[in-house]
């Protein structure tokens, strides 16, 4: 039985008629067109599938779109604002950590929860949060580094 | 994912109804971690699902001085771990589930649904069946309270009976002296569900290293998780010395029953569970 539901994703009210067996994964990328979101494993251990929910790193593709109703999600396209992008965005970009990109939503909505945690974070630290997103292309050396250019960046600017 | 029907019961009582009124066709959604992946892979096909994450009083960690310690099945992974005073008093705990899985699934990952769950590499469960954890269950009959030990029935299987849901762990203070540790071997990474798990908690004289209780509890090396007693009866009463570590790591190995899966064989599962014991029990007596 389809209900209709409100999903506040990015400071927005959406409006959306769902079955409760959908994940929020795909009513983001079905319904709204918020295709930033990735689908890799849909199984919760690949990482591609990142979103914030209150601030906290969930994976999306595990996540019933019923039960995240009336919560604040952050996706990947609420990072920047207009064309600014955001600090670890602009790092992503400078330190040329991304080849496909498509793991790279996953990693900067992983990465933004776990600055806001640990502001200044050892290379280890940094590794210990991403063990959960998968870089197929990259070895990951680079996104360890835009992650602490970028948590310098966001210190610097604080 | 197949089409169900979706309730947010409000509270413990219209969860059991709930689930006495459906029974079999009914499934318990907390973290959803797991059921959402067994959801996906047809593993269950439950025409009703509820969703018990907005119960009241189903997440706490409450610290009664007296009695021990009572964790509501709720809480999250990372609640434990970023608890204070779980840290302060029974640090094995958060020790042992800060190594479940990752990060993200840690934020949602309920300790009710760990156990539920009851797969036999569950990374919650050696620790707490260390410390003499209990389980509280309520179900249309009443509340029951059983040892954890007793929980678990087979792989993915545990004692619930139709209409009841966890509510609480319930851990004993431990005494004096007691330390423990969560070892855990996934293969890659802690990011892997485990091919051997191994929980010691004991209670070793600092000065002399007498062992006056010891449990060891492995996991993934048989349909639940077990205690290695003829190991445990090794070395209580004794002082450990690394030669005993040695026998007694010898004898949880041969205790273990694990099988040959696509993870990995038995005969590897039983050397690591001989490692595991040494390395663990090196370091509780350091």
């Amino acid at each position: 039985m389809k209900q209709d539901i409100t999903l506040k994703i990015n400071g927005e009210s959406y409006e959306v008629r769902v079955k409760p067996s959908e994940t929020l994964l795909e009513v983001l990328r079905d319904k709204l067109g918020l295709t930033g979101t990735k689908e890799g494993c849909d199984t919760g251990k690949c990482g591609a599938c990142t979103v914030l929910i209150e601030g906290k790193a969930v994976r999306s593709c595990l996540t019933l779109a019923i039960a995240a109703r009336d919560k604040e999600i952050t996706t990947i396209e609420g990072l920047a604002h207009g064309k600014e992008l955001h600090p670890i965005q602009q790092a992503f970009v400078e330190h040329g950590a991304l080849q496909c990109g498509f793991c790279t939503p996953g990693m900067i909505m992983i990465s933004k929860a776990f600055l806001e945690d640990n502001p200044d974070p050892t290379e280890k630290e940094i590794r210990e949060a991403l063990v959960g997103n998968i870089c197929r292309c990259t070895g990951y050396v680079k996104i360890v580094e835009a992650i602490q250019a970028s948590a310098k960046e966001m210190r610097r600017a604080n | 994912m197949r089409d169900f029907e979706y309730f947010e019961p409000a509270s413990v009582k219209e969860a059991i109804s709930l689930l006495a009124k459906y029974k079999k066709e009914a499934k318990i959604l907390a973290g959803g971690t797991d059921l959402a992946v067994n959801l996906k892979h047809d593993v269950i096909r439950p025409n009703y699902i509820i969703n018990i994450g907005a119960i009241p009083d189903l997440n706490h960690i409450d610290f009664d001085h007296g009695k021990g310690l009572r964790i509501g099945a709720l809480t999250t992974m990372r609640a434990l771990i970023e608890s204070t005073e779980l840290r302060k008093t029974c640090p094995v705990i958060p020790q042992a589930v800060s190594q479940l899985g990752n990060p993200a699934i840690r934020n949602v990952a309920t300790l009710g649904g760990n156990l539920c769950n009851a797969s036999p590499a569950a990374d919650s469960a050696p620790v707490l069946i260390g410390l003499s954890a209990k389980a509280k269950i309520v179900g249309p009959d009443g509340v029951r309270v059983i040892p954890l030990e007793d929980f678990f029935s087979g792989p993915h299987s545990n004692v619930l009976k139709v209409g009841e849901i966890l509510t609480e762990i319930q851990v004993p203070l431990p005494p004096a002296n007691t330390k423990g540790v969560y070892l855990k071997y996934g293969g890659r990474g802690v990011a892997d569900l485990a091919i051997v798990g191994v929980a010691i908690v004991a209670n070793i004289e600092a000065k002399n290293k007498v062992c006056n209780d010891i449990k060891i509890v492995l996991g993934s090396v048989a349909p639940t998780p077990m205690r290695a007693k003829k190991a445990e009866e090794s070395i209580k009463g004794q002082v450990i010395t690394k030669a005993l570590i040695d026998e007694s790591a010898q004898i949880a190995a041969n205790e273990a029953r694990p099988i040959t899966d696509n993870r990995s064989s038995a005969g590897y599962r039983k050397t690591l569970v001989n490692v595991y014991v040494k390395r663990a029990l090196t370091e509780l007596i350091a």
